[in-house]
């Protein structure tokens, strides 16, 4: 099976999903003629053209908002946010129109949309540029918070998000984008809000999603040596938080840590 | 206009002020929650842009959203229904007087936080030129909107991707309590639109002709490829910004003086002065309207509110 990256992984999916459905079309800024800040873009613009591939001014407000308006009308769009930072100054749109226009006019609108963003912390680019506030877009009913830490869920879990009739908050850690792993050729899914035990174990249980999972897969292969078997379970999707996996290999080991990047109060963690 | 549109136009004019005002009286025993933001004053700019749209083309507007679900041609009972927070009412119960939408009808809504919505009205348009249909949006909103980063995000994304929109400000002199002139830098709300090169006017709202006649001029330019079109329609809100308004900020003498525009007075002069109809024609008129809201308030009080378990469907469309 084929090695590669968690980008290229991302690409591909975005690329077989805009083959296989012409409602899919993409949007943020530099995505186009750029290729995209972290390149996961790159040549889109020559593929598919100035329609389905679509450079927006800086304007994050309307870059949320409009995605949500012609997902409601039809469309299913991949948004783009440069990184998770900027989505803040769309929070508005994610969270209360995203979020919630299916439930407050009474299942009428659908908003099918993929709102991608790179996130996290670690490269140096000081502390307005390095959030990790998955857990507060996770709080919010309505919306799907979705953050691989492979590149076979990376493309699986894309694919899902686009497929799926609600709006999806698809984080990529951006430490992530070289990390390899076997990716099998053609069409998968890996389903939303389906936690994934990603090596088993009987001591100790981890709990990790995203960046936190190489961490936690790190640690596990020193305490192997030491003579500690754990059990790391990878959440992949907060919201819907599939529990059961985490509840079942707590019971085995009736010891659990859960790791990761946020703040230390409120996190997933909680 | 022929006389049976002008009647017809006079009918769902009064269909509103005569809803708002049942709506205050109910709202007043307890009977809607919430907030409620009344339309009397503005009837002619829902009436007259609204019957201007072809049958292809969406609506979205803000907050103050009821005469605009009237003018689209939803239920009346279940318009009322939603008031009252009822599982029969448009939203299902759960949206309110704020959040009234008829998708079937391309009404995409109330929409309650200022300026959000022009943002939804950008991607829709987006969406039928994606498709490569001639239908437009029409999105309203109020002269406060214009002050917010929404507003000007969504006219410079219009302008950039030559969108099939029609933003539509009805001013109506007051962002809540504060003044136009206290709220905007700009010497006219039209001139922002020229900021991003959009062709835009200034109209009489109070006549429902001239807002029909610039509608159909403006759609008419956006489907001859012109790009998105401005208006800046003059109106004024005879009440307060919702029910509790301490009316501060304005003399009775300045409401005194817009209501002599009233927009149903000025409609009804020209009724009866080009004799289109007679007073008792237009009383028939009236009459009507009355027994349709007292069958769409005895619908609505014996509804039933939604089930607790309404609490928690409809969140996703696809529960795991």
């Amino acid at each position: 099976m084929a090695q590669i990256t968690m980008r290229q992984a991302i690409t591909d999916a975005l690329r077989e999903e805009m083959y296989r459905d012409e409602r899919v079309f993409i949007m943020g800024e530099e995505v186009g003629v750029w290729g995209g800040t972290y390149a996961v873009t790159r040549g889109f613009y020559d593929e598919f053209g100035p329609r389905r591939v679509r450079d927006t001014p800086i304007s994050e407000m309307v870059i949320g908002g409009a995605a949500v308006g012609a997902a409601m009308n039809g469309l299913r769009p991949i948004a783009e946010f440069m990184t998770i930072n900027f989505a803040f100054v769309a929070f508005d749109a994610i969270v209360n129109h995203a979020a919630k226009m299916h439930y407050m006019f009474g299942g009428q609108m659908r908003v099918p949309l993929v709102l991608r963003a790179p996130g996290g912390g670690g490269r140096q680019l000081g502390a307005t540029h390095s959030h990790t506030p998955d857990v507060i877009f996770a709080h919010f009913p309505g919306l799907k918070v979705v953050s691989p830490a492979t590149p076979y869920d990376a493309k699986g879990l894309l694919k899902a998000a686009i497929r799926t009739d609600d709006p999806v908050l698809f984080i990529e850690h951006a430490t992530l984008y070289q990390v390899r792993g076997e990716v099998p050729e053609g069409d998968f899914v890996v389903p939303i809000g389906v936690s994934d035990v990603k090596r088993e174990g009987t001591d100790v249980t981890i709990v990790a999603y995203a960046q936190g999972l190489q961490v936690a897969l790190a640690a596990a292969d020193k305490l192997d040596k030491e003579g500690i078997a754990a059990e790391v379970v990878d959440l992949r999707t907060l919201r819907p938080l599939d529990m059961a996996p985490v509840l079942k290999s707590f019971q085995k080991t009736f010891k659990a840590v859960v790791v990761e990047e946020g703040h230390r109060s409120y996190g997933v963690g909680a | 206009m022929d006389k049976e549109t002008t009647l017809d136009w006079y009918r769902q004019m009064v269909l509103i002020r005569r809803f708002e005002q049942r709506s205050s009286e109910l709202y007043q025993l307890g009977k809607i929650g919430g907030f409620l933001h009344l339309y009397i004053g503005q009837e002619a700019v829902a009436v007259g842009s609204i019957n201007a749209r072809g049958e292809q083309d969406h609506i979205i507007t803000a907050y103050r959203d009821h005469g605009h679900a009237l003018t689209v041609g939803s239920d009346t009972k279940q318009i009322m229904a939603e008031m009252l927070g009822k599982s029969t009412g448009v939203s299902k119960g759960k949206g309110g007087s704020m959040h009234l939408a008829d998708v079937e009808r391309r009404y995409w809504g109330g929409h309650a936080v200022v300026g959000a919505h022009l943002t939804l009205a950008a991607g829709i348009a987006l969406a039928e030129q994606y498709k490569g249909t001639d239908a437009a949006v029409l999105c309203y909103f109020g002269d406060g909107a214009t002050n917010i980063g929404y507003f000007h995000e969504s006219l410079n994304l219009s302008g950039v991707w030559d969108l099939p929109v029609l933003w539509i400000c009805e001013n109506n002199q007051y962002g809540m309590g504060t003044a136009v002139a206290r709220h905007s830098s700009a010497s006219s709300i039209m001139q922002k639109a020229s900021g991003y090169d959009i062709p835009a006017s200034q109209v009489d709202g109070m006549n429902v002709f001239a807002v029909y006649e610039a509608t159909k001029k403006a759609l008419a330019a956006i489907r001859n490829g012109e790009g998105p079109q401005f208006l800046e329609i003059l109106t004024y809100r005879f009440e307060g910004h919702s029910m509790g308004d301490p009316l501060r900020y304005r003399t009775k003498e300045e409401v005194k003086k817009w209501r002599e525009d009233d927009p149903i007075g000025i409609l009804e002069r020209h009724i009866l002065a080009e004799k289109i109809a007679n007073k008792d024609k237009l009383e028939a008129i009236d009459t009507a309207v009355e027994a349709k809201l007292d069958e769409a308030v005895a619908f609505a009080e014996a509804s039933p509110l939604p089930a607790m378990e309404e609490l928690f469907t409809d969140i996703f469309v696809e529960e795991n």
